[in-house]
């Protein structure tokens, strides 16, 4: 039974690892840059929730929804001031830049809301599922995460492959100056790739604060750069391989703290990554890449 | 496979006559190379004489520079073996090929742009420099003499292209023409049997095609080493290779001296029969 | 005369950076005796000395090798508490303070070589993005073993444990080591002296590399894998001397780092301050000593002078780094520079020319 119960708990730390590894990996499939700042993104849409349930007394989907409007435009903001103007910029620059606006946004949080942890309370509403008599609890984090995880696999999938705008996300991530010689707006695209990454950071930061109640301005960072890891692992620019990469880490990461030890449990992380780059260099669903010569 | 053979196979009788009687300089026998379910390149067999200036000719998309990758090992061949200087290449990384006597330019030239003139030649003398990480790192045993050596060869390489005024000029900022001979230069100081040129006259004019010419014959003479070129170039093509072999669709269809070439029916049906008037044209 | 010319500018290079670092010593070191610089100031010595030596030896990997690394503290932390066992190992002894010093930087850069090794021998064939993920998984392996790690010494010698200090089973002794505690009762043994000499070494040792037949072929990788290639050099044997030669000069970094606080823990090494290095190289300039050397040392002291402006200062911090980056990146800023120059040049149709030129191929 607690072999399930850390299955489950795996599952659902993973589903979060997923949303997050969402964002890093259609950025870097449509930029070709690694943004670093994607971590704090989460740590903003968390502290907008917090905001707005405990300041305004607004019901957890409003707080979702407004978590989610205000990451939206913070991301579309960041991509227009600090990434526009380098994209022609060596992919080195970008990334120190990136940096800067993840230093930029936690030290703005820490100036707004402190460095003492808000308790953050869960915006799931019902009941933990008890099941076995009590011997295998699911909570309703759990459900609600694994299930908004699924809802969001879809309808992504659904809209890089029906949309119009999705199809040119697709378009520029194979080849952006092809796809803006077919009038496909990179620029647009691109705004709207942010976007949609930073939404769904909004999402990854409700959620996981809902399952680990502590909010600090640093709390992006470690998720941050572990779904950032899983983005790699499941191949990165892969949509499919984002959501397997985010599920099998937080799988690795929970079973190695119930079977190995809690305190190296990142660094079997780490070092499982290492092992997969070296057995697939491009992740698992990642494609070779040809290199022409 | 046939390894001391001396006398090429009657097929491939386009070497000049004083080479006959040597090893050639490389070989390839029943080359090929397949991706995923394409066959790129097929049943690839010419023999190079060692002091012979070869043309490997073809419409766009026939594989010739995929020859080119595979004799330097950056694909790995599918089927077939390469002989140079009668040794199998086979199972070797590009850049023990490359010290086994191939040098190579590219098509899209590939400089250290970063780096000086001088250095991108002194970088390809890298393997007949002797100077063990020790020296490298204190500037003692042996630094100073290394150094010296590596700096007159790679300015007499220089010289010889006339080059030498540019030595300390960054390669990417050099003109076009001059980085194509950069390049060659740059192969040419890891004192190679053979040279691949790729496209070397691409986007040259008609006087600078004619001192590439002129080049190509002074390589071969000065440093007695064999050349191929890829070439679209009929007019070069024609002037200065002793044999050509025409690739279309991955397979030879002809092989020979440039007359037999010129006249072949296959070959102007393949090729110069599709681009005569634009080949000609373009040179007048 | 060629030879002169060429010859001359790498001189330039060694004496700018030699130079440069002798007279900051020949002035400090005096005002330093003297009691003349602010506490806060003096404390910083030695850290600035070893960010120095951290980011001219990233920038072998970053500028001169071309891959970018995202786990560069791991090194050093290898190396800083490496030394701090090596000089636990020499308590009782008689030597000089110096000499253990010079055995605890020693036994960190070994040590970090051989993490080098272990980790480029592997990976050192991945490319780009995918190497620099793996250096970042490194240094947060790293970080999370040694907070577990429980080191002590006593007169039968070195005890390890990765549960508790309990289980050392010191005789006369306390560990060294103490996991997520880190390392307590250092010697405070390093000096600003030994930090100069350090910086020293790794110009010594960077600058000479950069201009031999091995740092050539390093720089002919970096520029274009395929023709380095194609001209018989042996990549990977190349990329991971370098890589090595970096990952040393980190672990001597560390080892004196760590010698200038009384107790360090393995946090102190983590993903921020790998990049805090990278900031230096790339603001210092990717391939340039010299740059590095006055990078690091404004952008170290930048939060300390800014110190006024208290909470405000990181955000300061941020928003400098975010607008250097874009003023020195940006194409439209680049084509604004190139105008205003050109107003004051009268052959402004000769660089224009060329840019064209490039830019059409």
């Amino acid at each position: 039974m607690t072999f399930i119960s850390n299955l489950i708990n795996g599952i659902s730390l993973g589903s979060v690892y997923a949303i997050i590894a969402l964002g890093y990996t259609m950025v870097y499939g449509i930029a070709k840059m690694l943004n670093f700042a994607h971590g704090d993104v989460i740590m903003v849409g968390a502290y907008m929730a917090f905001c707005a349930m405990s300041y305004l007394s607004l019901p957890p989907i409003a707080a979702i929804l407004l978590a989610m409007v205000v990451c939206t435009v913070l991301g579309i903001v960041i991509e227009a001031l600090a990434y526009k103007p380098l994209r022609k910029a060596s992919s080195l620059a970008v990334l120190i830049t990136a940096i800067g606006v993840s230093y930029l946004l936690q030290n703005i949080a820490l100036l707004i809301w402190g460095s003492a942890p808000k308790s953050f309370n869960s915006v799931v509403g019902f009941d933990s599922i008890s099941l076995f008599d009590g011997r295998l609890i699911i909570t309703s984090e759990t459900v609600v995460t694994v299930i908004a995880c699924i809802v969001i696999m879809l309808g992504l999938t659904l809209f890089t492959k029906k949309t119009k705008i999705g199809k040119g996300m697709r378009a520029v991530s194979e080849d952006k100056d092809a796809a803006e010689l077919m009038g496909i707006n990179v620029n647009v695209t691109i705004s709207v790739t942010f976007a949609i990454g930073s939404a769904l950071a909004a999402i990854a930061g409700v959620l996981l604060c809902s399952a680990y109640p502590t909010l600090m301005p640093t709390t992006g960072s470690m998720p941050g750069i572990k779904a950032f890891t899983a983005a790699v692992f499941g191949g990165i620019g892969s949509i499919p391989g984002a959501m397997l990469g985010g599920i099998l880490l937080g799988l690795i990461e929970i079973f190695s703290k119930a079977y190995i030890s809690t305190a190296l449990s990142d660094a079997i992380v780490f070092a499982v990554l290492i092992v997969v780059l070296l057995v697939r260099p491009t992740g698992i669903l990642g494609k070779k890449i040809a290199e022409k010569v | 496979m046939s390894k001391d053979k001396m006398v090429p196979v009657p097929s491939n009788a386009i070497m000049p006559e004083r080479d006959i009687n040597k090893v050639p300089i490389l070989e390839t026998h029943h080359l090929g190379i397949d991706f995923g379910g394409l066959t790129a390149v097929d049943e690839f067999s010419i023999t190079v004489g060692r002091t012979e200036i070869a043309g490997l000719i073809g419409p766009n998309g026939a594989g010739k520079t995929t020859v080119f990758n595979l004799l330097t090992n950056v694909y790995q061949p599918t089927r077939g073996t390469i002989l140079l200087d009668g040794k199998s290449t086979a199972k070797k990384s590009t850049a023990q090929i490359n010290r086994m006597g191939i040098a190579r330019t590219f098509q899209n030239i590939r400089l250290f742009s970063n780096m000086s003139v001088i250095d991108n030649v002194r970088v390809g003398l890298h393997n007949s420099i002797n100077q063990p990480l020790a020296a490298s790192l204190t500037r003692l045993f042996g630094y100073r003499a290394s150094e010296r050596k590596s700096l007159d060869e790679a300015m007499e390489l220089l010289v010889f292209f006339h080059m030498d005024d540019m030595a300390n000029r960054q390669a990417g900022s050099l003109p076009y023409g001059a980085q194509r001979r950069l390049e060659i230069a740059r192969a040419l100081a890891t004192r190679p049997g053979i040279i691949l040129l790729d496209e070397p006259a691409a986007g040259m004019n008609p006087s600078e095609t004619v001192e590439l010419m002129e080049n190509i014959r002074r390589i071969r003479d000065s440093f007695n080493i064999a050349v191929l070129l890829i070439e679209h170039d009929m007019n070069l093509v024609m002037n200065i290779c002793e044999g050509i072999c025409v690739l279309d669709h991955g397979k030879v269809i002809a092989k020979g001296s440039p007359d037999e070439i010129r006249s072949n029916p296959k070959v102007i049906e393949a090729y110069l029969g599709k681009k005569k008037g634009g080949v000609e044209g373009g040179e007048e | 005369m060629e030879r002169i010319k060429n010859m001359s500018k790498f001189t330039r290079t060694n004496i700018e950076c030699y130079g440069m670092v002798l007279l900051a010593f020949v002035i400090l070191l005096p005002l330093q005796n003297a009691g003349l610089i602010s506490y806060s100031i003096a404390g910083q010595l030695v850290p600035i000395c070893t960010y120095i030596v951290m980011a001219v030896s990233l920038n072998l990997t970053v500028g001169f090798l071309g891959e970018l690394s995202l786990g560069h503290a791991g090194f050093m932390s290898v190396g800083a508490f490496s030394g701090v066992i090596a000089v636990a190992c020499l308590k009782g002894s008689a030597a000089p303070d110096w000499t253990k010093l010079l055995v605890a930087i020693i036994v960190g850069g070994i040590l970090a070589g051989v993490a080098g090794l272990i980790v480029g021998v592997p990976v050192i064939r991945l490319r780009g993005d995918y190497l620099a993920i793996v250096t970042l998984a490194f240094g947060e392996i790293i970080k999370n073993i040694i907070n577990c790690l429980y080191v002590g010494v006593d007169k039968n010698g070195l005890h390890f444990s990765m549960t508790s200090a309990d289980e050392l089973g010191l005789v006369d002794a306390s560990p060294v080591l103490k996991g997520p505690q880190g390392a307590t009762g250092i010697p405070k043994i390093s000096t600003f002296t030994s930090g100069v000499l350090l910086i020293l070494f790794t110009l010594f040792v960077v600058l000479n590399l950069i201009n031999s037949k091995t740092g050539r072929a390093v720089t002919a990788i970096r520029d274009n894998r395929i023709a380095a290639e194609s001209v018989g050099i042996n990549i990977t044997r190349y990329k991971l001397t370098a890589f090595v030669i970096s990952a040393i000069l980190a672990g001597m970094a560390g080892a004196l780092y760590a010698m200038n606080f009384s107790s360090i823990a393995a946090r102190k090494f983590d993903f921020n301050t790998s990049i805090l290095v990278l900031v230096f190289v790339v603001l210092g300039g990717m391939g340039n000593i010299p740059g590095t050397i006055i990078a690091t040392t404004l952008l170290y002291m930048l939060p300390e002078l800014l110190r006024q402006f208290a909470d405000y200062r990181m955000l300061i911090y941020a928003v400098v780094l975010i607008v250097v980056m874009i003023a020195t990146n940006s194409e439209r800023i680049k084509l604004f520079a190139d105008r205003i120059r050109s107003v004051f040049r009268r052959d402004d149709d000769v660089p224009d020319a060329a840019g064209k030129g490039g830019g059409a191929k």
